[in-house]
């Protein structure tokens, strides 16, 4: 018998015998659908968040990223007469991440273009879900990163909004950080620590609210949709550079924790089945070699953030991390360095 | 290492039967006697068509080390020889006795005499006794294989499958038996330790071990009982020995090289009883449950009677079930009908109805890593499907692929319901057809 078919036998007197199928004869009910449901879920607090930072600007963006994103999963499919898979949710999870990566300002046609990026070109072109090579919505915020500059890092937001005045006066807290040097970190062009956690700074929609993505982070932990030790080891890594890098100043480590698509990254990016190690040793190599790329990147680099980038970097490896830390399996007995 | 990986995964537990004594079948109308309930050599009917046959009269046997007698678990008529197919796909021949209901005793059944070591092997062979948690390993033979190296009898009452309760209640109805079996097998094997291991699910049989082991440890016989999580396959043996004693069995060795004995508590008590009585295994519990069963029950049944004759004692929603498993869910075979027979390592007979048969399309892989989080072997199941689908024997190899149990926890938590498990146990077959391929050339 193959490994799909499943037979209900039919003897000869025409009764229908009982299926003969192989083991086990009980699955999960965790379908792709339900842990893609379960992202977006977990996205929920952060969408709202965005929405309150920067008003219904930020919901027009993020439902026409999660539109387009659909519509080219669903177009490409049919173009390529393959399955449909639009019902496995994942171009929704898609869409939503590319939204909140986007500034709430940026015009809107220009939406689709990352949309073709992430799902066209990086998913299906590549045999579609668990296939691509490289996260999705990062290549996409990168190739509109790499568009149009001007229009992507514009963060005059949300006009006449109750905090979005005040946060869109001011540059983003992780151009603040760069513009300082280093070293010589004052903290007085930068908004209050208070205002980073809950997210009324500039930076793109989804990733200024750490509280909302914190939250959504754990639920995802507490079902079991991913491990936190990506989170952990990539946080954990950026804390431990910048604290060391900014001479061990707790205030410099915490704005930049908080500042810029960190925490987003490691959340809902890093974690990205796809394009992360499966086994928990690669998880924290490929975690801690985030971490270590994202802080070189803010530190040294000429850009002002560097999360997307170091992502798609590691995202690259994962291949060879899987090689590399490949799990001992139980019982054999340790590679000697014989021959 | 284990910090970030829990072995093993969460499974339903479903175990209805746990509360329900065992119901005694006395009799039944034919048993069919496959003449492989073991692994190993398949024994020789040594009756005929037309013999008066009486209740524990040996009717299978062979010279073969390993392998263990067949008795008789009625008494009447052999109707006819036949080759069936059993469950593992192989032919084998079987005795179909008709019953005359009187279950008369074979002449001269007594307690065996047991002076020396080689008495209490002979004496275990001669009981038929095979190890009764499913694998059917003859006893004498993993007795005898123990001798000398192991230092710790590992009696194991985990029970991971969902659904079946059969040692369940043989440590709630048997406990005694168990710790007389514990006794007589450490004394013939020179072993001063063993240890009952039950889930942490089966509160009153812990409860029951403790005090019971308490009140018969001695200094030159330690006995503990000890409460393993709650996790399939925590009752498979690598696993069980390891959450037990922390000894790792080495790849493709035995667990005498380690020390340990694991035995199944349902053999351990049944070895007590036949050192008593001189009984030999003719009957035993078997779980029958699953949606299409009206009243789940467990039933101390004789061994060869057909599913179609054990489902009049629970009774069925619907006449035809569509699916029936020999065994448990997760590791037992699906059969295509109700003429399927108990064998001696039956644990249960599951019946199931169209919801639990329901199967979703298998869709792509999202790489979510649950197969290899849940591999109690630390293996890479998804990267073992694509070296079996790609034919690659050298990836198979690389990837140990020979190391997996097919427990199926790697199919059990797939989103994309893949044949992961299936896809392993097809490219292991790859592996041994290579390797005959190659032992034939040379």
């Amino acid at each position: 018998m193959s490994a799909e078919e499943e037979k209900t036998l039919t003897p000869a007197s025409g009764q229908q015998l009982a299926i003969v199928s192989a083991t086990p004869h009980l699955r999960t009910h965790r379908t792709t659908q339900a842990i893609m449901l379960d992202v977006c879920l977990a996205l929920i607090p952060a969408v709202a968040a965005s929405v309150w930072c920067f008003g219904t600007r930020a919901l027009i963006v993020m439902l026409f990223a999660v539109i387009s994103c659909v519509a080219f999963e669903a177009i490409t499919r049919i173009a390529l007469k393959r399955a449909q898979t639009v019902q496995d949710l994942s171009a929704v999870v898609t869409g939503l991440l590319l939204g909140m990566n986007l500034p709430p300002t940026l015009p809107l046609w220009m939406i689709p273009i990352g949309s073709f990026a992430a799902i066209v070109v990086v998913k299906q072109l590549f045999g579609g879900i668990g296939q691509n090579f490289a996260n999705p919505a990062i290549t996409a915020r990168i190739v509109l990163m790499l568009s149009f500059p001007t229009q992507m890092t514009s963060w005059n937001a949300a006009n006449g909004h109750a905090w979005g005045a005040d946060a869109a006066s001011a540059a983003t807290p992780m151009k603040a950080l760069t513009a300082n040097e280093l070293g010589a970190f004052s903290g007085d062009d930068l908004p209050s620590i208070l205002d980073m956690f809950v997210g009324r700074h500039g930076g793109s929609l989804g990733e200024t609210c750490a509280v909302a993505l914190l939250l959504g982070a754990i639920y995802l932990c507490v079902f079991r949709v991913i491990t936190p030790l990506i989170p952990c080891f990539y946080i954990g890594t950026v804390a431990v550079i910048t604290f060391i890098a900014g001479g061990f100043d707790a205030q410099f480590t915490i704005y930049h924790l908080l500042g810029g698509g960190l925490i987003l990254g490691a959340c809902f990016m890093a974690t990205d089945y796809a394009t992360s190690p499966v086994n928990w040793k690669g998880k924290i190599v490929f975690a801690i070699g985030c971490g270590i790329l994202t802080s070189l990147i803010r530190l040294f680099g000429s850009m002002p953030e560097g999360v997307s980038f170091s992502i798609l970097l590691m995202n690259l490896l994962v291949p060879h991390i899987e090689n590399l830390t490949a799990p001992r399996t139980f019982g054999k007995e340790r590679k000697r360095h014989a021959k | 290492m284990g910090i970030f990986q829990q072995r093993g995964i969460h499974v339903v537990h479903n175990k209805h039967t746990s509360k329900i004594k065992p119901v005694r079948i006395e009799t039944c109308g034919e048993v069919t006697l496959m003449m492989k309930q073991h692994i190993g050599t398949p024994c020789e009917p040594l009756v005929k068509a037309g013999d008066e046959i009486r209740l524990g009269q040996v009717i299978g046997d062979t010279q073969a080390g390993l392998a263990a007698p067949i008795h008789a678990s009625v008494s009447g008529k052999v109707k006819r020889i036949e080759q069936i197919r059993i469950l593992t796909g192989e032919d084998v021949k079987a005795v179909v006795i008709a019953s005359d209901g009187q279950m008369t005793p074979l002449d001269g059944i007594a307690p065996p005499v047991i002076k020396t070591r080689d008495d209490f092997f002979a004496a275990i062979r001669a009981s038929g006794l095979v190890g009764l948690g499913g694998a059917g390993f003859p006893a004498h033979a993993k007795l005898k294989s123990a001798c000398g190296d192991v230092d710790v009898l590992l009696v194991n009452a985990a029970e991971c499958e969902p659904y079946i309760t059969a040692d369940h209640r043989e440590t709630l109805d048997a406990g005694d038996d168990v710790l007389e079996g514990i006794a007589q097998i450490a004394h013939y094997l020179g072993i001063h330790k063993a240890i009952v291991g039950i889930e942490s699910n089966k509160g009153d049989a812990i409860g029951k071990f403790r005090a019971l082991c308490a009140a018969v440890s001695t200094p030159e016989l330690k006995i503990t009982t000890a409460v393993l999580p709650s996790r399939y396959p925590q009752g498979a043996e690598k696993m069980f020995i390891y959450s037990l004693t922390k000894r790792i069995v080495p790849l493709g060795k035995l667990p005498s090289s380690i020390g340990a004995l694991v035995m199944n508590v349902a053999s351990v008590a049944f070895l007590a009883r036949y050192i008593k009585t001189g009984k030999p295994l003719v009957s035993r519990t078997v779980t029958v449950d699953g949606g299409a069963v009206q009243s789940p029950i467990n039933v101390r049944t004789p061994i060869g009677i057909q599913v179609r004759e054990l489902i009049d004692f629970c009774g069925l929603q619907d006449v035809r079930p569509k699916k029936i498993i020999m065994g448990g869910p997760m590791m037992g075979a699906a059969t295509p009908d109700l003429n399927a027979v108990i064998s001696k390592c039956n644990n249960a007979v599951l019946l199931f109805d169209d919801k639990q048969t329901q199967k979703r399309p298998e869709t792509a892989c999202i790489r979510c890593g649950n197969c290899v989080a849940g591999c109690p072997m630390k293996l890479l199941p998804l990267k073992l499907e694509a070296a079996y689908r790609a034919n690659d024997t050298a990836a198979l190899t690389r990837l140990d692929a020979m190391g997996c149990m097919e427990c199926g926890s790697c199919s059990y938590v797939c989103p994309a319901s893949h044949e992961l498990v299936q896809c392993i146990r097809l490219g292991k077959r790859l592996l041994r057809e290579a390797q005959s391929r190659e032992g034939s050339k040379t």
